[in-house]
């Protein structure tokens, strides 16, 4: 992913974020670039939702939504979508993203911080 | 004599006139109407493919993230089928929502019945199917897709019309096919047959509603079923196609419908795999493979069956390949925009309208000269549906 900024780059645009406008996301130590998580938002809209629905609610996959995964630690979490379930329809995306940015998923979606996808 | 008539004559034209002011349409034909969903807002855009342009749109219809359209056979309504169960009754000519129901919680598409008279939803959750009038979309039979010693409930996908009032359905958890008989719509008789192959992901009925193919996710290989001989029941075709290689990461699920049988073959996707598989439909053996550009989505004849048009699942979703029948080979790579979901011919396949969901565009294709001949702005396009499917079977 050739838009995806050096990590320490990312940290410094993350302060500087955090500086400016306080985004929620932006506190966590590892947040993605603004333009990263824009990305990433947009797959997890459009590629994740062709399975689990642009509501997050189901579909061929099981739902995303916080209450479905409150229960679920955060590594199972972060392996699921880096390495797939083998057996199901769930591929891997490690091809498409880094340990960090499968982890800022889980927590935006953990924290229900998903304002964009369809209501 | 002629006086009066013509005063009569007029005052019925007037009238016509008035009343026609009023609905706000003027006469014309639906023939060359369609719809493209749009599927992040949630509405629909109604197009003509005469002249190519957009006539409106209508909006308010939910959750369209995988939604499907049928016609009715006068080919003035459009029933839409959202991804939250929403099904909605379009009228193409007055541009306006009819009639709309919230049939389920999580809904994947539907069919409508050979007579017209009954629209049939597929649904996830929870897993079956209902049927409704067409006319005034009340409820006539509710059939879950039960399963197992417990009673489970499956998802339900590739549901197809089929001659006689009939539906064929797969269930994804259960591994089954199910024929519906709908003669007496509020008494469904349900003819099932159980292993038919690890799960089946979307079926299609062919152009004559004779055969019934589900194509299976969980191992290689189609089940398929001759409806004119059912008592020989399902058998399974192209097992083994992977030859026991680890497929590829699958990120969309193929889309079978009844397009893809031409010039004596039925054009498949390959799950995880770059290439779509080919079997003689006398005999339903491999008749050969087209290896393409990424893993096919839509594998769709022309409607003169001379060519077929391939689409791709991410990461290979900006591209089409166009394929020559007679013999098999790739004879043009196009590169319509970013994330291509959908492509649908004109009744008469002189043009193919290809949406581009992260362009905001649908392109539409001059299908002789396979060059751009125009393109409409749309707000992240994915199905396209012409109004030329309300008199096919399968669709």
């Amino acid at each position: 992913m050739t838009l995806c900024p050096h990590p320490r780059r990312q940290r410094a645009l993350g302060l500087l974020l955090l500086a400016s406008s306080l985004a929620p996301a932006a506190l966590a130590a590892d947040a993605p670039s603004p333009q990263r998580q824009h990305e990433l938002r947009h797959l997890l809209l459009q590629d994740c939702g062709s399975c689990h629905g642009m509501s997050l609610k189901g579909g061929l996959g099981s739902p995303l939504t916080a209450s479905a995964l409150a229960d679920k630690p955060d590594d199972s979490l972060v392996a699921t979508i880096l390495y797939g379930r083998p057996g199901t329809a769930m591929p891997p995306w490690k091809p498409f993203m880094t340990e960090q940015e499968a982890r800022w998923l889980v927590e935006i979606l953990k924290n229900g911080q998903t304002d964009f996808v369809a209501r | 004599m002629g006086k009066p008539t013509l005063l009569r004559a007029s005052a019925t034209l007037l009238l016509s006139a008035l009343l026609g002011a009023c609905a706000g349409v003027a006469p014309r034909g639906s023939g060359d109407l369609g719809v493209i969903i749009e599927r992040a807002a949630g509405k629909v855009q109604i197009v003509e493919n005469s002249s190519d342009s957009k006539l409106g749109e209508v909006a308010g219809l939910g959750d369209l993230s995988h939604a499907h359209v049928v016609f009715s056979r006068d080919a003035r309504f459009a029933y839409v089928f959202g991804r939250d169960g929403g099904l909605s009754k379009i009228d193409l000519l007055t541009r306006a929502l009819v009639k709309r129901v919230l049939q389920a919680g999580n809904s994947i598409g539907g069919s409508i019945s050979q007579d017209g008279k009954l629209i049939v939803a597929q649904n996830y959750e929870p897993g079956g199917i209902k049927v409704f009038s067409a006319d005034t979309l009340e409820l006539l039979a509710d059939i879950p897709a039960s399963y197992g010693q417990q009673g489970q409930r499956s998802k339900v996908v590739g549901l197809a019309d089929l001659p006689g009032n009939r539906f064929g359905l797969a269930l994804f958890d259960a591994g089954e096919i199910w024929i519906v008989d709908l003669k007496h719509p509020r008494q469904p008789h349900i003819g099932k047959y159980a292993n038919i192959g690890k799960q089946p992901y979307d079926g299609l009925a062919s152009q004559d509603g004779r055969y019934y193919l589900a194509g299976l996710f969980g191992e290689d290989g189609i089940a398929m079923l001759d409806l004119w001989n059912e008592s020989a029941g399902v058998k399974k075709i192209l097992a083994n196609y992977g030859k026991g290689e680890e497929k590829l990461p699958v990120y969309k699920m193929p889309h079978l419908r009844g397009w893809s049988i031409a010039g004596g073959y039925a054009f498949l996707p390959a799950i995880g795999r770059h290439e779509i598989l080919l079997a003689d439909t006398a005999t339903w053996q491999e008749a050969g493979r087209v290896p393409v550009y990424g893993q096919p989505v839509f594998v769709m004849a022309e409607p003169s069956n001379r060519r077929v048009w391939v689409n791709f699942a991410f990461p290979h979703n900006d591209t089409v390949q166009v394929i020559d029948v007679p013999s098999r080979k790739v004879i043009q790579t196009l590169k319509p925009g970013k994330a291509v979901l959908h492509m649908e011919f004109t009744g008469r396949g002189d043009e193919v309208w290809v949406s581009s969901r992260d362009d905001n565009s649908v392109v539409i294709y001059d299908t002789t000269t396979l060059s751009e001949k125009k393109r409409l702005p749309a707000d992240s396009p994915s199905g396209i549906f012409f109004t030329t499917r309300a008199g096919r079977i399968g669709m």
